[in-house]
């Protein structure tokens, strides 16, 4: 009996003293946070996907609370209005920016796009890369092996079996950018997202003169410079044989779609112009290569 | 017998297939594409413009800064276009588009077939010609021979290291290039040897070659060459590579990048490019022809040309019958070739030889996981630990990559080879070691910035 009463006093007798040591030794060694990183931190969605730039969501509130001017800080994940309610409760400027969606660029289909030869070696788009040109003549086109899909986090990429080509859910997509650091061949781009996920973009990346590109694939950019001439607001621009356009100039117009001879111009989630009858000599070529195109875009 | 002290794999050599085959001139090309970049450094620049008229041997690439190398017309014709090209990898790379007409040479070259020996030119004399005749090293690496040949200040060559090892499966190039150019070749190394100072060379041949070192040592003892021996070394890939070389001739290890051969005093220098610099001092020829083996188990025929750089290598793969079905062609041998993925590719000075495997042969296994068994350690020539390299680079973990040296990598393919679940190790250490080396580069850029 008494070696029990003997231990249970010691043990806390011990255990009293430890604890008042503790608590004067953490008073003393308090390190001074400020609250409102904690509170910012449960604003933010927590995903630690870097696509802001830091290393997680704890080194981005941390920003957002410490730095004075935070419009250069943007959470693409949580969109403009979480960064508007967290610029409130701070009571910052907020940044403004409209919410983006990453495009694959590549409409280089098995069947447009066909194998030239097999490859047998590790199964990464960077290992390829290292090699050589990929499994099809075109050297800029996807190579399909998924590097951009292992990279997402958010399951927002997908290989289509039957195209070869990776397709992304505007909706789950948060725009982190993760797939463009993926990218060997840089076919990713985080362009601006319209609503009801309308898109409009050049699916090519061939830097390549027309002749190349037409040997390669069927479905790429030939330089031509059609749609940049019928753009009514200047938002295309051709550049080594490429045609770009900027998401800031274009308006969703769709004059430019049925002027692609190649069909290199995607459109999603909208149909194409009505041809214009006056360009009747035209019109039964420009109709055989839209076939499949708009097949595509449904 | 001598070799490596570590690592190393016994794959079947396969040189049956060719090695019997004497070397033939092939026919020139009606057309040659020229890749303005066949060497390691900066890309040649183009001197000639289309519709200009050029003499075999002229000088149409002019090499851009000290390591790089010039570029000479290996046929005489007229400039076509000068434009990119897919190579063999089908990368689009610059190249000079000539279409032959005759085979006129320049008029310095001398090509009088008599054997000449004296050479009484100072060593900077000597650098300097091998540099105008754009050689690089002919065992494959393509790495400018001039700026081998320069010592750094402060570093004293004491040997000069002949690689006849040729310890690639299939490849015979320069198993012939020994038997049949044997006096170009003694005399290419007599240059090398004044050129860097020293009074020894040592031709390391693997001892599946009996008959080249029987021959050389015939021929150094009849014509009297001084200073160089031929040391027979036991049979092992990658026996090949320099630095394995090195430790197999001199029993000295080089350190890990950026330390060079010459700072165990070793200059090393391939039997082919041995004999590109007779030809370049002696008879002012620049590099424009090589050896190539052109062969496989299933050909038709196997060669031995010697054949002018810019040749499409299909020519060569038409010449030796392309069996049916699926093959893969090969710049090089299977064991650090690289496949050919566009036939219309022109010739390169690197190319050592074109095999042909047929598919089954080619075909890989099945990936299955590491059983941690080890092999690779135990045949990785440097030392390294390819199981956890590759997992690194597959995992991106790069600063961890370079903390086990994954840049001292020297793509050998040991450990691939020898992988029991057949794991694309190098294919992924391949990643790792470029991009480690690219952080390097810009750390070091950093740092200079700062300064």
């Amino acid at each position: 009996m008494n070696t029990l009463v003997f231990t249970v006093l010691t043990l806390s007798v011990l255990g009293v003293l430890l604890a008042v040591i503790l608590y004067f030794v953490a008073q003393k060694f308090k390190v001074e946070e400020d609250p409102r990183i904690d509170e910012v931190e449960k604003m933010l969605p927590g995903a630690n996907c870097g696509g802001c730039g830091f290393a997680g969501c704890r080194a981005m509130s941390e920003a957002l609370v410490t730095r004075d001017n935070i419009s250069s800080l943007f959470c693409p994940v949580a969109g403009g209005e979480v960064m508007k309610s967290i610029a409130g409760y701070l009571g910052k400027a907020a940044a403004e920016k409209s919410p983006m969606v990453a495009t694959m660029r590549c409409g280089g289909t098995c069947e447009k796009r066909p194998k030239v030869n097999h490859y047998d070696g590790a199964l990464s788009c960077a290992v390829v890369n290292t090699f050589y040109v990929g499994e099809s003549a075109c050297a800029f086109g996807c190579i399909g092996y998924g590097d951009c899909v292992h990279a997402c986090k958010f399951g927002a990429l997908h290989i289509n079996e039957e195209t070869g080509l990776v397709e992304v859910d505007p909706d789950k997509c948060t725009a982190c950018g993760a797939c463009v650091k993926a990218c060997p061949k840089g076919l990713f781009e985080l362009r601006k997202k319209w609503p009801k996920n309308r898109a409009i973009y050049v699916a090519c990346r061939s830097k390549n003169r027309g002749s190349v590109v037409m040997k390669a694939c069927k479905a790429g950019c030939i330089g031509c410079g059609k749609c940049a001439k019928v753009c009514p607001f200047g938002a295309i621009t051709v550049d080594n044989y490429l045609a770009y356009i900027d998401p800031e100039k274009c308006k969703l117009c769709r004059k430019c779609v049925n002027e692609c001879p190649t069909g290199a111009i995607h459109i999603v989630n909208m149909e194409r112009l009505a041809l214009e009858p006056k360009a009747a000599p035209a019109a039964p070529k420009t109709e055989t290569v839209a076939e499949p195109k708009t097949a595509k875009t449904e | 017998m001598r070799t490596f002290p570590i690592g190393g794999i016994h794959p079947h050599d396969n040189k049956e297939w060719s090695k019997d085959k004497a070397i033939e001139v092939l026919e020139l090309p009606d057309e040659a594409k020229i890749a303005m970049i066949q060497h390691i450094g900066a890309p040649s620049t183009p001197v000639v413009q289309k519709g200009d008229k050029v003499l075999t041997g002229q000088l149409i690439g002019q090499a851009v800064g000290f390591v790089s190398a010039n570029i000479h017309s290996p046929i005489s014709g007229t400039v076509t276009a000068v434009d990119a090209y897919p190579n063999g990898q089908g990368q689009r790379r610059m190249m000079v588009v000539i279409k032959r007409e005759g085979d006129e040479w320049v008029d310095t070259i001398d090509r009088t077939p008599e054997h000449k020996r004296e050479c009484t030119l100072t060593p900077q004399e000597i650098v300097a010609k091998i540099k105008d005749a754009g050689i690089v090293g002919l065992g494959g690496a393509q790495f400018p021979t001039h700026v081998k040949l320069s010592i750094p200040d402060g570093q004293k060559a004491e040997v000069v290291i002949i690689n006849g090892v040729e310890c690639e499966p299939y490849l015979t190039s320069d198993y012939r290039t020994m038997l049949e150019r044997t006096e170009m070749m003694l005399t290419g190394v007599e240059i090398v040897m004044r050129a860097v100072g020293v009074k020894r060379a040592v031709i390391g041949v693997e001892n599946n070659k009996p008959d080249a070192i029987a021959h050389i040592r015939e021929v150094i003892k009849r014509d009297n060459y001084v200073g160089i021996e031929v040391m027979p070394l036991k049979m092992r890939y990658p026996q090949g590579g320099e630095k394995q070389l090195i430790a197999a001739v001199t029993g000295r290890q080089v350190a890990p990048p950026p330390a060079l051969p010459i700072s165990v005093g070793a200059v090393v220098c391939n039997v082919s490019t041995a004999v590109a610099i007779y030809e370049a001092v002696q008879k002012n020829k620049p590099l424009i022809e090589r050896v190539v083996t052109v062969t496989g188990k299933h050909l038709k025929t196997t060669h031995n040309y010697l054949a002018r750089f810019g040749t499409p290598v299909s020519r060569l793969f038409e010449l030796a019958g392309i069996p049916e079905g699926d093959v893969k062609l090969l710049n090089g041998g299977p064991m650090m070739g690289r496949a050919v993925v566009d036939i219309t590719a022109p010739l390169i000075k690197g190319c050592s030889g074109l095999t042909v495997l047929s598919g089954k042969e080619a075909a890989r296994g099945k990936e299955l996981q590491c059983i941690k068994c080890g092999k690779c350690v135990e045949a990785c020539p440097m030392g390294l630990e390819p199981y956890i390299l590759s997992k690194l680079a597959k995992l991106q973990k790069w600063d961890m990559a370079e903390e086990h040296n994954t840049v001292d990598c020297i793509e050998c393919g040991c450990c691939s080879y020898t992988c029991p679940s057949y794991l694309p190790l190098l294919d992924y250490i391949r990643i790792g070691k470029q991009t480690v080396m690219t952080n390097i580069r810009a750390r070091a850029a950093a740092n200079n910035n700062k300064k």
